[in-house]
């Protein structure tokens, strides 16, 4: 509880610091609305298909943005060590990090899809399920920008990093085509990626079940990703404060 | 009064460079220790390791009972430390900052803001309690940077190098904060290449140099290891050369230095030396006009133990780069 209550305020001070400010806000609302503005004017008729894979997307990006250089950033100018000196131990501060950026990426994710889902005509099915893909992708992404955040030196490689594995994901997890139309091999990297399972599980939710995998599939595999990558993380930020320190 | 800080044959190694060097010690509560020695001498090292950011090569190290390398969040918890760099969040505001710190060392609630606020006071903030804390001069930083540590009623603080970088106004309002701290009953570590700074603050001091301990004693005692020459300095209306040739040939004087109006007798018998001289002069008529003893310094003791020049103990380290 202790434990929850720090990592907490590690969150509060991170959404003021860096979250809640006009720049990440505009880069957070303005990739999905350009997006949805695109493909409006391609298809004005099929947008409703790609619905679930831009609300994953905004997932995607609203949760690495700085989640990928909030670590590298703080190690360079020093504040990180202000939180190594606090009585807090790895798991706590990783886990405070991790929940400022998802709660800044659910933020912009929910703002997005209030407004998505009645102008496209479409409704929530399977209501908890829904929240429940949003809470898992949330951490998921967040701790992908964390993982690359600790892996890293420099704030300009974490940003490299974190492009390396977003771009692709966009053309992998289908957000705009289905995996099954992808030619083999790559159906097996899409499935190694978390943002294939938030995308399926969102198409279960607002298209109809129209998702390839169970959805309890999804949620299952969507709170793995979390917990491998927490734990992978963690290991890699313990080597890392070693080895800098 | 017990030891609240043992260190035992702590080393650290970086790559094939040994920055500590198996250095042993015990700070009893209440004392200011001192860790005196030139940049590169390994203090910093030694604190960050005492502190658990640091992970030594081999030795150990206890913090109010508790060993830094196996219990480092309950180390954490008693201490505050204040690095050399002022690292606090510079889009905070000071009191922002401070309410933060309070919050992540598990100060209650109801206690964080008063807390906070009190220690604006102390450390003179109060007209910068709303300034984002990068917007505040080095001084200042560093006043929050201390406040910051004291936050949480630390048993123990951990201060490095504290005043490097600032002014002699700041700096001297510093080492009075540090004086009052003390006398709240603080166990103080500090670390520093300045000298009267060592000598003004410290009950004890040990001098390192190239990652060794050469010494730990108090300032006194590590001054009497040279108390060999004593200097007595008179200062007189005229100086004539009959006068110059009866102290030439008095028994007892290594050495006279004369310098416009004022002689320096260098001598190992000050006691003995001081009355035959006082003698002569008022037999010449001369008329004394100040009179002093030069005793050995600690500079003049570090150079004798450490062999090194004193010079090298005024150069600041090059500033890291951070958010001051």
């Amino acid at each position: 509880m202790e434990e929850l209550k720090k990592a907490y305020f590690i969150a509060k001070k991170d959404m003021g610091a860096y979250y809640l400010k006009p720049p990440l806000i505009s880069w957070g609302l303005m990739l999905p609305i350009v997006f949805v503005l695109a493909f409006y004017f391609r298809n004005p008729t099929g947008i409703k298909e790609v619905v679930p894979g831009l609300i994953g997307l905004t997932l995607l990006f609203s949760c690495t943005s700085m989640a990928a250089i909030v670590i590298t950033f703080e190690k360079r100018i020093g504040a990180l060590e202000r939180l190594l000196l606090a009585p807090l131990n790895f798991r706590t501060i990783l886990l405070g990090k991790t929940l400022g950026s998802t709660l800044f990426g659910l933020m912009v994710a929910v703002f997005i899809t209030l407004i998505l889902i009645p102008i496209m005509g479409l409704s929530v099915k399977h209501f908890w399920a829904f929240v429940l893909i949003f809470i898992f992708s949330g951490l998921a992404f967040s701790l992908l920008g964390i993982l690359i955040s600790v892996g890293v030196k420099e704030v300009f490689e974490a940003m490299t990093m974190s492009n390396f594995f977003r771009f692709p994901m966009i053309f992998l997890c289908g957000v705009f085509f289905p995996v099954s139309s992808m030619p083999f091999p790559l159906p097996i990297l899409s499935y190694l990626l978390p943002l294939t399972y938030t995308v399926d599980g969102l198409k279960h939710c607002l298209l109809e079940d129209k998702g390839m995998i169970p959805l309890y599939l999804d949620l299952l595999i969507l709170l793995g990703f979390v917990f491998l990558l927490f734990s992978l993380s963690l290991f890699i930020f313990k080597k890392r404060i070693r080895q800098d320190f | 009064m017990g030891e609240v800080i043992q260190v035992k044959d702590l080393t650290k190694f970086y790559g094939p460079m040994l920055a500590v060097d198996h250095i042993s010690f015990g700070v009893k509560e209440g004392e200011v220790f001192g860790f005196l020695g030139p940049n590169g001498a390994g203090k910093t090292t030694t604190i960050r390791m005492m502190v658990g950011l640091t992970q030594p090569s081999s030795g150990t190290a206890w913090v109010d009972g508790h060993d830094v390398m196996k219990e480092p969040v309950e180390v954490k918890k008693t201490i505050g430390l204040v690095p050399e760099t002022s690292n606090l969040y510079g889009e905070l505001t000071a009191l922002e900052n401070l309410i933060y710190q309070a919050e992540l060392y598990g100060v209650p609630r109801k206690e964080r803001k008063t807390q906070a606020i009190q220690l604006i006071e102390e450390f003179g903030l109060k007209e910068h309690q709303n300034k984002p804390f990068q917007k505040l001069s080095r001084g200042l930083k560093r006043r929050l940077t201390i406040a910051a540590a004291l936050i949480h009623h630390p048993k123990i603080l951990f201060l490095d190098e504290p005043t490097t970088g600032l002014d002699v106004m700041s700096a001297r309002g510093l080492r009075k904060l540090i004086v009052d701290s003390k006398k709240k009953g603080l166990t103080i570590f500090l670390t520093t290449h300045y000298i009267p700074e060592a000598e003004s603050l410290c009950d004890r001091i040990a001098v390192i140099v190239k990652g060794k301990i050469r010494v730990i004693d108090t300032p006194e005692s590590i001054k009497a290891q040279v108390k060999e020459t004593e200097i007595l300095e008179i200062g007189l209306d005229r100086i004539t050369e009959d006068l110059k040739n009866k102290l030439l040939f008095m028994e007892g004087i290594e050495k006279i230095l004369i310098a416009e109006n004022r002689i320096r007798f260098h001598t190992k018998k000050l006691d003995q030396i001081t009355p035959p001289v006082i003698k002569v002069l008022e037999e010449q008529g001369a008329k004394i006009e100040t009179i002093n003893t030069l005793s050995p310094t600690l500079e003049d003791a570090f150079v004798k133990i450490t062999g090194l020049d004193s010079e090298l103990m005024k150069i600041d380290k090059p500033m890291k780069a951070g958010p001051e």
